[in-house]
């Protein structure tokens, strides 16, 4: 009990009123819980989300962009006027011209983990007479898995089958069942530009997104060169995945001028979803925010009312020689008292939350519930929950502050 | 007039108003003087301006014409900060009503004063504490929630409070409004004894005769001036 007096007359007022102590505290407590929890489900939900895109996409897309003829004369020149009626996409190929040359100069770039090559294919899969149109990609298997992690997902059959098998193919799980196809079958494949071949499938994947089973196949690259009668340095694009694929918009601008083609981050590729990322963002954040905002009113209160109450207690202090900073540091170590309680609590009630959703199964490529303990938000929430519950109390504390004994002393 | 003792407190034309309900001019134009060592009571009828005075002397009241000094030096005008500095060294208080904080132990109660001023360590204040209950009799209340102790009780742990920093001032307001004839004995030995043996000096705002009878002086009041000075 040797405490600093202004600290010891908060811990009395607190200890002589339990109830409302709890109370006051357990409004931070339900504030801090739901606002780490939803954050958390955010966070969680959109890992998730960001997991399955790069199952298919890559950090940063290299390819060459159609583009719309143009006039060959500079507009400036006078005396010309330079028209192209009814102008069409120019007719060159897809093609990167020197992939290797790229590909090294990729790898040599800071912060970039891997780098890979492939060649995309429009084909028709046929199986006597049923025909599915899909995309292959045409790949150096071991690259492509490290970059999507393909064996994660292989239902039947072996990733490293392609390499030995050169007419190989691995299928998604909706082909397969479309075309009624089993592992080891063949399987007649047309490409968009007539070419046809019968290939063995090695594997089925199921990704459990039907836009990609139902469509997409790998391939090697040799086959997908044959399929479009083009030569063994044909290639379509380069994918590069980074360390941090949020900072990928970084370096767009600046693999677009190492390669001279255009790069593409997975964010300008998938707006739509990112979009919906923020929206979600927005949406749990405010929501969280108002019951933080409502737990702050609920310890505002509290404090209002313990001052209130100890108007009486006030005047004392200041006839005896207590200052007004000693009254407002008294009130203020009582609502970082009840600050800190309901913050710790929360963290306790979050963890509590995460835990159990965490093993609420959703199925589905989901599995269970994307939720995890993100460090990040608990420390946030912890500063905002001691931020907001001292704002809250610095009011009320502040009026105490200014009380006037004699007012008091003559009631 | 003992003019060779120290003037431990002054006031020079002290006026003061009241504006609710209605102006009100509660004191006009006090001046007068405290010797160190004093026992001094105030008397007066009720409205009188005995405790409105008080309440100026006590640096609470800030809000009046005149000037005030204690030891010499004029608290007028200062900072309220520093006022409640001076409260704690300097003054001591008891109140008409005892005012106690009711959550805390009648030991406590006394200490807080003196764990404020910071003087002595923890240990030393109790022990100080203790001898201050045990010069009221009340030692063995220490312990008890100040709100679980009698009237009479709470103002002597009130008074024990008051002496606990040995502050140059003691001002009570009816420091023996609930006292018996016993305690009311007590009490004033004690303020006697610490006016001869200590030199501190007591102001006492009281309605009690036997009180008034027994202080070394008298200053009687009437509608907000001073009658004589009882010297």
């Amino acid at each position: 009990m040797k405490f600093k007096v202004n600290t010891d007359i908060a811990l009395t007022h607190l200890l002589t009123r339990k109830r409302q102590t709890l109370i006051a505290s357990l409004g931070v407590t339900v504030g801090i819980g739901i606002f780490i929890f939803m954050i958390s489900l955010v966070v969680g939900f959109n890992k998730d989300s960001d997991e399955s895109i790069f199952k298919s996409v890559p950090h940063l897309r290299i390819y060459h962009e159609d583009e719309v003829c143009k006039p060959l004369i500079s507009e400036k020149i006078s005396g010309y006027m330079p028209v192209i009626v009814n102008p069409k996409i120019s007719n060159l190929s897809n093609n990167l011209i020197n992939p290797d040359k790229l590909i090294s100069d990729l790898k040599h770039q800071p912060d970039v983990v891997n780098v890979t090559q492939q060649v995309s294919v429009n084909i028709f899969y046929n199986n006597g007479k049923s025909q599915i149109n899909g995309i292959t990609s045409g790949v150096n298997i071991v690259e492509a898995n490290a970059m999507f992690d393909i064996e994660s997902v292989m239902l039947a059959g072996d990733i490293r089958d392609l390499l030995t098998t050169p007419n190989g193919i691995i299928i998604g799980v909706g082909i397969a069942d479309k075309l009624n196809i089993q592992i080891n079958d063949y399987m007649s494949v047309i490409s968009s530009i007539g070419v046809g071949k019968v290939l063995k499938v090695v594997g089925i994947f199921k990704t459990s997104n039907s836009s990609v089973d139902d469509t997409k196949s790998y391939i090697n690259l040799a086959v997908a060169q044959q399929l479009l009668k083009q030569s063994s340095s044909y290639v379509t694009d380069i994918y590069v995945n980074i360390i941090d694929p949020n900072k990928a918009p970084n370096y767009s601008a600046k693999f677009s001028a190492l390669t001279g083609y255009k790069a593409e981050d997975w964010q300008a590729a998938n707006e739509s979803t990112m979009a919906k990322k923020q929206t979600r963002k927005v949406m749990f954040g405010s929501i969280s925010f108002a019951i933080l905002l409502v737990a702050a009113f609920g310890i505002y209160n509290i404090i209002n009312m313990t001052i209130k109450e100890k108007m009486n207690d006030i005047a004392i202090l200041k006839a005896t020689g207590f200052s007004g900073k000693d009254v407002m540091n008294i009130f203020i170590k009582e609502t970082l008292i009840m600050g800190v309680i309901g913050t710790v609590l929360g963290l306790l009630v979050a963890t509590v939350l995460i835990h159990f959703l965490s093993k609420v199964y959703i199925g589905g490529d989901v599995g269970f519930f994307p939720i995890d303990y993100e460090k990040n938000v608990y420390v946030a929430g912890a500063i905002i929950g001691m931020v907001i519950t001292i704002a809250a109390g610095y009011i009320p504390a502040k009026n105490a502050a200014k009380v006037d004994p004699i007012e008091i002393f003559k009631k | 007039m003992e003019t060779d003792k120290k003037i431990i407190l002054r006031a020079e034309n002290l006026i003061k108003y009241y504006y609710e309900p209605v102006k009100f001019q509660a004191l006009k134009s006090i001046s007068f003087k405290v010797y160190e060592g004093e026992f001094l009571s105030v008397v007066g009828k009720s409205g009188c301006g005995k405790t409105t005075m008080m309440y100026i002397l006590s640096t609470m009241d800030t809000d009046y014409e005149g000037e005030l000094f204690i030891s010499d030096e004029k608290v007028t005008g200062k900072k309220s900060d520093y006022l409640a500095d001076i409260r704690n060294k300097h003054i001591g208080f008891v109140f008409q009503f005892h005012y106690l904080l009711p959550e805390f132990s009648c030991l406590k109660n006394v200490m807080i004063p003196a764990l404020k001023l910071n003087k002595y360590s923890y240990e030393e204040t109790e022990q100080r504490a203790y001898e201050k209950l045990d010069l009221l009799g009340i030692k063995d209340q220490a312990l008890k929630q100040a709100s679980k102790i009698s009237g009479g009780q709470q103002q002597r742990v009130a008074i024990a409070r008051a002496l606990i920093n040995d502050p140059k001032i003691i001002m009570c307001d009816e420091p023996t409004g609930n006292l018996d004839s016993k305690n009311t004995d007590i009490v004033v030995d004690i303020f006697s004894q610490l006016a001869k043996d200590y030199g501190q000096t007591i102001i006492a705002v009281t309605h009690d005769k036997d009180f008034a009878v027994r202080s070394s002086r008298t200053m009687e009041m009437k509608d907000g001036e001073i009658l004589s000075h009882g010297w």
